[in-house]
């Protein structure tokens, strides 16, 4: 120990957590068992190359919980789901691996085969947080290649309806292929040019100068057929529903441009511009393919299925069996053991059940359920496995009802006029008679000229560079507000929010934080005090065994406390917990528990409800109670304040109206509801909507899974990207929760950059304009100006939403 | 000068061999990861499961 160094920190040398250093073995600290028989797999296996990658990155098992069952994996049913490809004996399975988080996890995973018989290669998609892995199925099952990553610390999160990632691939495949093929047509039209640009007469007048024609003809066939479809179909499409949109001039430029080339090839009158054909398909495929940028790691369309447990504890006579959740029956007897979730609507057959509802209704204390009572699915129970028996189909439960609304049957909620359909709509008939006029114009005159005017104004017009400053522009302001932690969906999302007039916000979990719950200690004469040591270390003996929520909060304050044995440990389910520790009798719960029926005032509770209370009793004597309150976000008052400036703030809650006054300081009275189930909180939505509300809601629960989808933005408070969330368009890391009001700031600006961009390439577009209609523009002019617009709309758009979006944290 | 069709046919039927190339890559799904090649290439033992013995495996 140096002078001047207090005691040396010991980290686990496989997790990197803290940890006391009683546990020591191959000269190396471990915090547990776990940690320690993991370095021992890849210490025997030679691969302790994992930490010098990364020291510490293993996962951590000293706080890991129950042990994950996964028998239903032997299922044939579910393996079919789960199994990609299976060629004999050889299967492959793509699994989801949250825990992927370094090069170490990458490096540990490419060798399982080294450690698993039977596997025989994996392979690792980092941002997809997946493993590939192959594997022989007369040597290892399905089951045990989970339980194999799950022991050493990757325990694969399965889900039955991930078969949606196949969709990303192929998308992004076609792009990559269209504009690999656009390019190649690109390059070569271009050199196959360059005489005609350079002037040379030499070659122009020779039979090059045909051979060349034809060759380009047949280059520019593929760009026009495979590469340019989609905006046919897109201004197909626009046309059918009598709308217009930007891909209608862009698809009337396209054929205008291949029209006449093809007759000035064909009839020897020009060369064509065959080049500034394939040069502007080959710029909005960027465009397109840039706007596209997703985060493959997150998903933003979580159905409830996935929140659901894949498989459930059938209870046949005594025989205890795995089941998929597909196969749940009415009638069907299960098992729900202690923090599992609750799959169906069902009827209690123990004596009785603490469930837990917080993801569900909001509700933050854990409703107490006896004999013979319905319980509702998606809650969690908590304490010890209880028995009941299912009356309602999965797909027909209390809350999965909330899925056949009408909200959810909607694809795109296409009220949204983007900015750019919004000029299209009068840009393309001003084009038109612009080309009509100077066709009638040149008619009489000179005919040629005409059809060459005509069809030069369509060319020149077509707006590549109007084309391209919404994608870019959108495209970038995604990826400067992923930085910061805030996930869109797509790039629409951006004009969504810039439209938002009316915000919603939940309150439990998305206003409050439930991880971070402050407890102060109050008296039994109602101050604020500290228990002695002594009585610390009591209490904390008890609750440390006891699994309610409310235990564990005070027990995660008392973390440091040490503790004693306790004996005859009691938990009187919902009510309270008592123990015998170092000869005292230590009680905790609530009020009736530890005063008694019969206490005056305990009947006329007016328990906080904004505020839990734990008491306790040592011996008898009543200590005081420890007050658990909501704490909310940090910025909670500023950002509400901030909001309220330009928009309408609601506050939309499923817990009772405890804290009404407290919240009546930032909002006004009539803008809290409480006590909202979640088909009344998407009725909430849908009235704002029909006041002409454009309305955003924030949320973080199955609870706000209506109102999310109903929502014209519906935005996620998330503490943890790899938790589950409901379906929603922008998902905001918890700590960027004060810089709410910055993100719809940020989406004005991104506005205001594209408004200013198609004013630069309308210039462009005038211009161009101006020689065209003259019936004189040549195809070296179309070939310099429209790179020219495309590029300086590029850059412009790139470098201003960079600076107006700041380099620091947004206000 | 009529060699130039000689040389610009090769040359496209090289360019169109390119094409063909890249886009058989793209589907066989080499693009469809771009990180985590980059990493792979860094690590000291190299994986190799066609040579692989029978290790010590956890039980």
């Amino acid at each position: 120990m140096k002078i001047g160094q207090a005691t040396e920190a010991t980290v686990c040398y496989h997790c990197g957590t803290p940890c006391d250093g009683h546990l020591i073995a191959h000269s190396k600290t471990f915090c547990c068992n776990g940690c320690k028989t993991v370095y021992e797999i890849l210490d025997s296996n030679n691969l302790t190359e994992f930490y010098d990658l990364n020291a510490g990155a293993g996962t951590s098992f000293k706080n890991a919980g129950p042990k994950k069952r996964y028998e239903y994996l032997d299922d044939e049913v579910v393996q079919r789901q789960l199994i990609r490809f299976s060629n004999g004996n050889t299967c492959r399975v793509i699994l989801t691996i949250p825990a992927i988080h370094c090069t170490s996890c990458i490096f540990l995973l490419e060798n399982l085969y080294r450690i698993v018989h039977g596997i025989e290669s994996s392979k690792v998609h980092f941002t997809k947080r997946e493993a590939h892995i192959t594997f022989d199925k007369r040597k290892i099952s399905l089951r045990d290649v989970v339980e194999k990553l799950t022991a050493i610390g990757y325990e694969p999160n399965i889900q039955l309806d991930s078969l949606n990632e196949q969709k990303t691939n192929f998308f992004l495949r076609r792009y990559y292929i269209k504009i690999g093929v656009a390019f190649f047509a690109f390059g070569n039209i271009m050199l196959l040019s360059f005489p005609e640009y350079l002037g040379l007469d030499a070659i122009t007048e020779s039979p090059f100068r045909k051979i060349f024609g034809y060759i380009n003809f047949v280059l520019a066939l593929p760009i026009v057929l495979y590469c340019a479809s989609e905006f046919f179909s897109s201004a197909y499409h626009a046309l059918k529903r009598k709308s217009l949109n930007m891909d209608v001039p862009i698809a009337l430029g396209i054929l205008a441009m291949f029209f006449r080339s093809s007759y000035e090839i064909f009839s020897y009158t020009g060369a064509g511009y065959f080049d500034t054909l394939a040069g502007l398909i080959l710029f909005m495929l960027i465009g397109r393919f840039f706007q596209n940028k997703t985060y493959e790691a997150l998903s933003f369309e979580r159905e409830y299925q996935s929140y659901f447990p894949v498989a459930v504890t059938l209870k046949n006579n005594d025989k205890e069996q795995q089941i998929p959740l597909i196969k749940l029956r009415v009638g069907d007897r299960i098992l729900v053991r202690n923090m599992e979730l609750i799959p169906a609507d069902a009827v209690l057959l123990s004596k009785n059940a603490n469930i837990d509802y917080s993801f569900v209704t909001g509700e933050a204390t854990p409703v107490f359920r006896k004999n013979g009572d319905t319980i509702y699915a998606g809650g969690k129970q908590i304490g010890g496995a209880v028995e009941m028996e299912v009356i309602k189909e999965v797909s027909q439960s209390y809350l999965t009802q909330l899925w056949n609304d009408a909200a959810f049957g909607k694809q795109a909620k296409e009220n949204i006029t983007t900015l750019a359909s919004k000029v299209s709509r009068w840009f393309t008939p001003a084009i038109l008679l612009i080309a009509i006029g100077a066709l009638l114009y040149w008619l009489p005159t000179d005919a040629a000229r005409a059809w060459n005017a005509f069809t030069s104004v369509l060319i020149i017009a077509c707006p590549c560079a109007l084309a391209l400053s919404s994608p870019f522009t959108l495209g970038n302001v995604m990826r400067l507000l992923g930085r910061r932690k805030i996930f869109l969906k797509d790039a629409i999302t951006v004009e969504k929010l810039d439209q938002v007039t009316a915000v919603v916000f939940d309150k439990t979990g998305t206003l409050t934080n439930t991880k971070n719950a402050k407890i102060e200690f109050v008296n039994d004469e109602g101050m604020l005090a500290e228990l002695h040591a002594e009585e610390l270390k009591l209490v904390k003996s008890l609750v440390y065994h006891s699994s309610h929520p409310l235990s564990k909060k005070v027990n995660d304050l008392l973390q440091q406390v040490p503790r004693y044995e306790t004996e005859n440990f009691v938990e009187a389910d919902g009510r309270g917990i008592e123990g015998w520790i170092a000869e005292h009798h230590v009680k905790a719960g609530s009020k009736k528990y530890i005063y008694g029926e019969n206490y005056p005032g305990v009947n006329a509770e007016s328990d906080f409800r904004h505020a839990s209370k734990v008491y306790v009793s040592i011996d008898g004597e009543v200590k005081g109670f420890f007050l658990i309150k909501n704490e909310y976000r940090k910025g909670f008052g500023s950002l509400m304040k901030t909001l309220a400036e330009h928009v309408s703030v609601y506050v939309l809650s499923g817990d009772n109206d405890a804290e009404k006054n407290f919240l009546k300081q930032y909002i006004p009275a009539e803008n809290l509801v409480f006590n909202q189930s979640p088909s009344g909180k998407l009725n909430f939505i849908r009235s704002l909507q029909d006041q002409g509300k454009q309305v955003m809601m924030v949320g973080d629960g199955l609870n706000d899974a209506g109102a999310l989808k109903q929502a014209d933005v519906g935005l996620v408070i998330s503490d943890d990207a790899n938790n589950f969330s409901p379906a929603c368009d922008v998902i905001l890391d918890a700590s960027q929760f004060e810089h709410l009001n910055g993100l719809l700031n940020a989406t004005h600006k991104g506005m205001g950059v594209i408004k200013v961009s198609f004013g630069i390439s309308l210039l462009y577009n005038c211009f161009g304009l101006w020689m065209a209609v003259t019936g004189t523009m040549s195809p070296i002019f179309a070939a310099i100006l429209m790179p020219i617009s495309s590029i300086t709309i590029i850059t412009f758009t790139t470098l201003a939403s960079g600076w107006r979006l700041g380099r620091n944290s947004l206000e | 000068m009529e060699i130039m069709f000689v040389l610009i046919g090769i040359s496209l039927v090289f360019a169109i061999g390119f094409l063909a190339a890249f886009i058989y890559s793209v589907k066989s799904g080499q693009f469809d990861d771009d990180y985590t090649p980059s990493v792979r290439i860094l690590f000291d033992n190299k994986v190799n499961p066609s040579s692989h013995k029978k290790q010590n495996t956890c039980k």
